[in-house]
């Protein structure tokens, strides 16, 4: 039985996280599908058929697709997963939001955040912000699978898979996008980024957070915070990493003046390398950090900016 | 309009959680246990709605032991109307929830099912999505805004890199992130109040649903802990390991 991989795009892009998709399809040994839904998505079927394991695109191009709404894209995997062993996609706010609706119209369950692929019935997934490790079986004749996506390296290019026009199906029940606010910042999104600069109380006011942003802006980096930072007025909680925040998984985290609460603990330790500056050596956060520099942040946070 | 808010219980989040000796499960013998923390925002919100006459009952639903009870009095304690406890011994996979739930809401018939985006325990993010879909009822996950106008409810979502604001058809199914609101404490009036409201009582057995286990738990364990690293006397010793050693930097 193949898998089918539910493709997210926007504006005509597929998501990096679909590259990360496909390698977590390809440990469980079945054949590979794509489904790419949205209204003029050629480009997007392109790009889809390239990733290295994809064996054909199936594309479903309507108006009824085109703001990406969980009702009739559920419908529409829903009818399609009968012929599959696996249903896919990242577990990005876009595949939480389709996949669990495709899952219940199919009558199965679904396995959140997977992080691993241990046999073709058998998955790792975080539970309790990552704290734990679970690792579950299903054996569900139809696997519907959420994938972590920074957990799994991305798969390269191939010649292209033959794409198929699918039918369009599915209604949106009532439901109307009405608009979106891409957030206008330079920085690249939190929890798809390669570097994350977060900062905790230890910066001290809404201010000298700004000083996150030079050093951000040399590493093209993602801008976060801690939870002490939120409540304490420093920046927006859309910014908060953190077991009730964001889930963050980079190649590189730097934490600057954060102590390294449980809470923020939980939503970073999946990077790769972890970076911790801080004024007291009895920090928890450097028992986590990779590499630590003790000291003033206001000597050192622009002294790295000026170095990089 | 009556709102339902179905809610879980779960070990508090200040808790450092541990799996169970057998290695197939979390322990959560005597341990703190708290409204999921974002079924407390589905809560605060309806209760907010209800307060702007938005809406006219508050129902929450919990199902589990009867110790749930005691997040249920401390909905009342917040501004519920009733609470519904359906009991059972059985940890419920999502999917099976969502049906739990969906027979609640046919009986009930609410304008509106207001939920937690997911439980810090299981971590799913399932349940909202699931019980739309069960019922044919658009949704939207995620809300940092609702905003009821008739029949239709406008809803603000937080999504990867921004926010797109939805409008539905009443009924629908929402799920609230952590930016809706803050949950506000209950006052000890208020608590002392909630203890004397009834808490209505029926097992799932009674129920009578099809509720089938599809996963199995093989093993919970604790990831490998990090090692601590080193620390590093300048900055320039930092920059040569990112850029040397771990080549994350260029």
């Amino acid at each position: 039985m193949s898998s089918l991989i539910l493709i997210e795009h926007h504006d005509g892009r597929i998501s990096p996280a679909c590259a990360r998709v496909v390698a977590a399809a390809r440990k469980l040994g079945a054949p590979i599908e794509a489904l790419v839904a949205g209204y003029r998505v050629e480009e997007v079927a392109a790009q889809a058929a390239r990733l290295d394991g994809v064996s054909r695109v199936l594309v479903a191009d309507d108006a009824r697709y085109a703001d990406q709404l969980a009702e009739p894209l559920a419908t529409l995997l829903a009818a399609h997963a009968k012929r599959y062993g696996y249903l896919l996609a990242a577990a990005s706010t876009f595949g939480k939001d389709v996949l669990p609706r495709a899952a219940a119209l199919a009558g199965v369950g679904q396995i959140s955040e997977v992080i691993e692929v241990v046999d073709p019935a058998t998955f790792k997934r975080p539970i309790h912000a990552g704290a734990l490790v679970a690792t579950v079986r299903s054996d569900a004749p139809l696997k519907v699978l959420s994938i972590r996506a920074t957990a799994f390296e991305s798969v390269g290019e191939q010649a292209p898979a033959p794409i198929e026009t699918v039918e369009a199906q599915g209604e949106a029940l009532g439901a109307r996008f009405v608009e979106s606010h891409r957030e206008a910042s330079e920085r690249p999104e939190l929890t798809a980024a390669r570097v994350v600069v977060s900062g905790g109380r230890g910066l001290g006011s809404k201010q000298n957070f700004s000083l996150l942003e030079g050093v951000a802006g040399k590493l093209d980096a993602a801008i976060g915070a801690s939870r002490a930072a939120v409540d304490a007025g420093y920046v927006s909680n859309e910014l908060q990493v953190g077991q009730t925040g964001k889930i963050v998984a980079p190649d590189l985290y730097i934490a600057v003046g954060i102590s390294g609460a449980m809470q923020h603990l939980a939503g970073m330790q999946g990077a790769k390398v972890i970076v911790a500056i801080n004024r007291d050596e009895e920090a928890p956060i450097f028992q986590v950090a990779d590499y630590g520099l003790v000291g003033d942040l206001f000597e050192l946070l622009p002294e790295l900016e000026r170095k990089l | 309009m009556k709102i339902v808010v179905p809610i879980k219980r779960v070990i508090d989040h200040n808790v450092r959680v541990r799996p169970t000796a057998d290695g197939t499960g979390v322990d959560s013998t005597s341990v703190k246990m708290a409204i999921n923390p974002f079924c407390e925002i589905a809560l605060e919100e309806a209760v907010r709605l209800k307060e702007r006459g938005l809406a006219s009952e508050v129902l929450v639903v919990t199902i589990g032991t009867a110790a749930a009870q005691e997040q249920l009095r401390g909905a009342l304690a917040v501004g519920a109307d009733r609470a519904l406890l359906i009991e059972t011994e059985r940890a419920l996979e999502p999917l099976a929830v969502a049906r739990t739930l969906t027979r609640v809401v046919e009986e009930e018939r609410p304008g509106l099912a207001l939920l937690g985006k997911q439980a810090i325990d299981s971590d799913d993010n399932q349940v909202g999505q699931m019980l739309a879909a069960l019922l044919g009822w658009p949704q939207a996950t995620f809300a940092s805004a609702v905003e009821l106008e008739g029949e239709k409810a406008r809803v603000t979502r937080e999504v990867d890199g921004g926010m797109v604001t939805l409008e539905l058809a009443l009924p629908a199914v929402v799920t609230a992130d952590l930016r809706l609101n803050e949950p506000r404490y209950a006052r000890l009036p208020d608590i002392m109040k909630a203890k004397k409201k009834p808490i209505e009582r029926r097992t799932l057995e009674e129920m009578a649903l099809d509720l089938p286990a599809q996963t199995e738990v093989l093993a919970v364990e604790t990831p490998t802990p990090r090692q601590r690293g080193v620390i590093l006397d300048s900055v320039d010793a930092l920059i040569d390991k990112l850029r040397n050693v771990e080549k994350v930097i260029r």
